[in-house]
């Protein structure tokens, strides 16, 4: 008996991998000058970085062109779909991993060190030699070094975000059904609103950081609630950005008519990318504005 | 155990590239697993000499008491810079290597399930070592506040490069991840029909728990390396008490990502010796479930131990002790390792040929290294031995005697199927016995010199432990010389040697040995059968 094997298609060599490195390099490279130049006031990493940023724009381009290609005339057995899901759930891992980090950075900062600042466990000392007048509350609306600001509430800009990003989370959904039903132009209200949606998530975020600099007070620099609060939502922020344009892609793609209902890798690991930052979200919302 | 169906060496996939480039194009542009084991195995080999190096100066500088070759600065950022380059340049890629190169041709699958990434991971390495080496040539140096970067040493004490430092950490991490997620979704997609989870050799095990644990536990570092820069450059104060922050929080931070990584460095070790031992004893490997079941609780009780690092800063007793018996626990599956190899070479028709010298080696030196570290996780005891050259001494035998002779045992003996040569066998031989001796020479003299108190890190010292730094500066550059022959050695097997068969080993098992040596260019274009 002979089993029948599908044919697991290995690429030929390929530029884009080692002109993203250059990317990756030039970002790296221009970003570590450009961030050092801050304090000294020289300039030329800025460049660099943009210049990388650009490299990686035409390589992520190209690449994903000839991913497409391939994809489009055939060329991917089950087998490779399979890897490509597996993939990019591992990367979605790394992800949860690395929000992982500031999250365990807020625990630690809300139950022990501020606490301790104030003397619990055996840390009388520390509070008493230190600075006896910091009072260990959360939000640390003042700092042991006596930086002042105020919290941010949950309720009004916060809530409305929540709704919206879980809302686009269901438009998503809906998407999908419709990608599995074969429905071409429902995926595309419903894509096309997801997209809307996430747009409106980033405007109101941006509107919220002007409210937290401008009247609140509350800046990167305001002792490590702000700290917590501004590089969690920050790097949500960034992913939401990431996976909005994620979203555009698959909208252009679904208007030339790619995905089936049975081979749709992309449009999946949209979506799941999607679903994932609105998850990193309501752990956001919990616990850094409502709790 | 295995069989294959008969290959069929015909290349029925991608013909349309069969005039591929050559020269440097060929190594720049592959999405061979072959080509790109190859790259990270020099890599890995260029960085090992560079960090070796380094530590020469360090060696030459601890030669006498006193100041003499370079300024502390310079000596702080050398022991900071071989350390990051030993394990993140040397160690893992390394062990990658041996991963693309041996994993498809193991488990029967045509190249790695993500070739195009496969590039990408390896190419951005040494774009990211360029740039760590690069800090070095800036005003203010390069880093110096060691490998594991302490705030307030890397926040409010760095010099200005600590930017170029935290970005080349950042490429390093993308770069273990996407290996990391090339290696599990190989080994979970692409095994030939027939090959079961409880068939797969220890080395693919190994390294797919390893994976697991660089996916866990890389974006953390990059997490640490992220607060670290925004603390330095932007005002924030995650790790500053004056902000509500704390410098403890990094070492937190820092050790749920580090201790992991020390099973990231030892688990493909344990599957190479895994594989080896049985090879040259002629016998098949004792206790292999239970070598599975160990490795899987090794790695989940590492994500437990991390601040046994830590037993000094001040934690509570509570803490101090669950982390002192995790820590202890760990060496229960450790010790079933060691057994099952022992057990493996009880009563086996053992012969000794250079990768079975190096195994052997590293189980006796691996386990000094494991009984030190648990001298090290009594919490009482580490009070003494914290930040001596005792600490010193157990991870250079952890990782030297350890990762690296298990990496060298790999590479003889799986360098007739990479090559296609025979190493000279005499060569191989002087290569062990100047290491084996020259390298207890250079550590194990460290564990009295930490003990008595020297501290680690520092460029001078009291003068009563001259006579021993003495003696251990030149273990130090007689083990940097062996690794010369070493060199001279794996040139040569490249260059020519004695044909080898497709399985030179007669012991050996698995189905790399039923490819032609050298393996050919793509390894399995129909899966073989595993019965």
């Amino acid at each position: 008996m002979t089993i029948k094997h599908e044919n697991y298609y290995v690429p030929a060599q390929s530029v884009w991998p080692i002109i993203g490195a250059i990317g990756l390099f030039l970002i790296a490279f221009g970003a570590g000058h450009f961030v050092h130049q801050l304090k000294s006031g020289a300039s030329g990493g800025g460049y660099i970085l943009l210049a990388g940023i650009a490299v990686i724009v035409f390589m992520l381009v190209g690449w994903f062109r000839t991913v497409i290609n391939e994809s489009m005339t055939g060329l991917y057995s089950h087998q490779m779909d399979r890897s490509f899901r597996q993939g990019m759930s591992w990367f979605i891992f790394s992800e949860i991993m690395f929000f992982g980090a500031f999250f365990g950075a807020l625990f630690y900062a809300r139950m022990v060190a501020v606490p301790w600042l104030g003397g619990a466990s055996n840390n009388a000392m520390t509070h008493e030699v230190l600075w006896p007048h910091f009072e260990a509350v959360w939000p640390l609306l003042t700092t042991p070094d006596g930086t002042k600001t105020e919290a941010m509430p949950w309720s009004g800009l916060p809530l409305i975000n929540t709704i919206v990003l879980l809302t686009s989370s269901v438009t998503l959904h809906f998407a999908q059904v419709s990608l599995e039903k074969g429905k071409r132009s429902a995926i595309k209200l419903w894509l096309g609103i997801t997209i809307l949606l996430g747009m409106s998530f980033l405007a109101l975020q941006v509107q919220e950081y002007m409210h937290a600099y401008h009247e609140m007070g509350l800046t990167l620099t305001s002792g490590v609630y702000g700290n917590t609060f501004f590089l969690l939502t920050g790097f949500h922020g960034m992913h939401v950005t990431l996976g909005t344009l994620f979203l555009l892609v698959l909208f252009f793609r679904v208007l030339k008519g790619h995905f089936s209902a049975d081979k749709h890798f992309a449009f999946q690991a949209g979506s799941w990318y999607w679903h994932f930052v609105d998850v990193v979200w309501l752990c956001l919302f919990m616990f850094v504005y409502v709790l | 155990m295995m069989s294959t169906t008969t290959q069929d060496q015909s290349i029925t996939h991608d013909d349309h590239h069969h005039d591929a480039p050559k020269g440097i194009m060929r190594w720049l542009l592959t999405t061979n697993h072959k080509d790109i084991g190859t790259l990270y195995l020099w890599f890995s080999f260029i960085m090992f000499l560079t960090g070796g190096a380094m530590a020469m100066v360090i060696r030459a500088e601890l030669f006498q008491p006193g100041l003499q070759l370079v300024e502390p600065n310079f000596f702080n950022q050398m022991t900071t810079v071989h350390g990051l380059i030993m394990v993140f340049g040397a160690v893992m890629p390394a062990f990658t290597g041996l991963a693309n190169w041996l994993i498809p041709m193991m488990i029967g699958a045509p190249d790695m399930a993500l070739p195009r990434m496969n590039n990408w991971s390896f190419w951005i390495l040494p774009f990211a070592f360029t740039i760590l080496l690069s800090s070095l040539f800036m005003e203010g140096g390069g880093p110096n506040f060691g490998w594991t970067f302490y705030a307030p040493l890397s926040t409010t004490y760095s010099p200005d490069s600590t930017a170029l430092f935290v970005f080349s950490i950042h490429i390093m991490g993308i770069s273990s991840i996407m290996g990391a997620i090339n290696v599990i979704v190989t080994i979970v997609n692409l095994r030939a029909p027939g090959m079961t989870w409880m068939k797969l050799p220890m080395f693919v095990w190994t390294w797919l728990i390893t994976a697991f644990l660089l996916i866990a536990v890389m974006p953390v570092l990059a997490g640490a390396v992220t607060m670290v820069l925004t603390d330095k450059f932007f005002g924030t104060s995650f790790f500053e008490a004056a902000g509500g922050g704390d410098p403890v929080m990094f070492q937190h931070i820092f050790w749920f990502f580090g201790h992991p990584e020390v099973y990231i460095m030892i688990l493909p070790s344990f599957g190479i010796i895994s594989a080896i031992v049985p090879a040259f004893s002629r016998k098949p490997l004792f206790g292999y479930s239970s070598m599975v079941y160990a490795t899987a609780s090794i790695a989940i009780l590492s994500f437990l131990v991390w601040a046994h690092h830590m037993f000094t800063t001040g934690m509570p007793v509570f803490a101090e002790l669950f982390f002192m018996y995790c820590t202890m626990l760990i060496s229960v599956p450790t010790g079933v390792k060691v057994f099952n190899w022992v057990a493996t070479m009880w009563r086996g028709s053992l012969s000794f040929e250079t990768p079975m010298l190096f195994a052997v080696a590293f189980i006796v030196l691996f386990t000094i290294g494991g009984f030190s570290g648990l001298m090290l996780a009594i919490t009482p005891a580490d009070f003494q031995y914290h930040d001596t050259y005792f600490v010193v001494a157990h991870f250079h035998y952890v990782l030297v005697t350890g990762a690296i002779f298990s990496i060298m045992a790999a590479a003889y003996y799986w360098l007739p199927k990479w090559t296609g040569h025979m190493y000279n066998e005499r060569l191989g031989q002087w290569h062990f016995w100047c290491s084996v001796i020259s390298v207890n020479v250079l550590f194990f003299p460290m564990h009295f010199l930490g003990l008595a108190g020297m501290p680690r890190r520092i460029p001078d010292y009291s003068i009563q432990f001259a006579d021993v730094n003495q003696i251990v500066s030149i273990g130090g550059f007689a083990f940097g010389l062996s690794q010369l022959i070493f060199l001279v050695l794996v040139i040569k097997c490249i260059r020519g040697g004695e044909k080898a068969p497709a399985k030179p080993w007669e012991g050996s098992e698995g189905l790399e040995w039923t490819l032609p040596s050298p393996a050919p260019y793509h390894s399995f274009t129909t899966p073989p059968e595993v019965k």
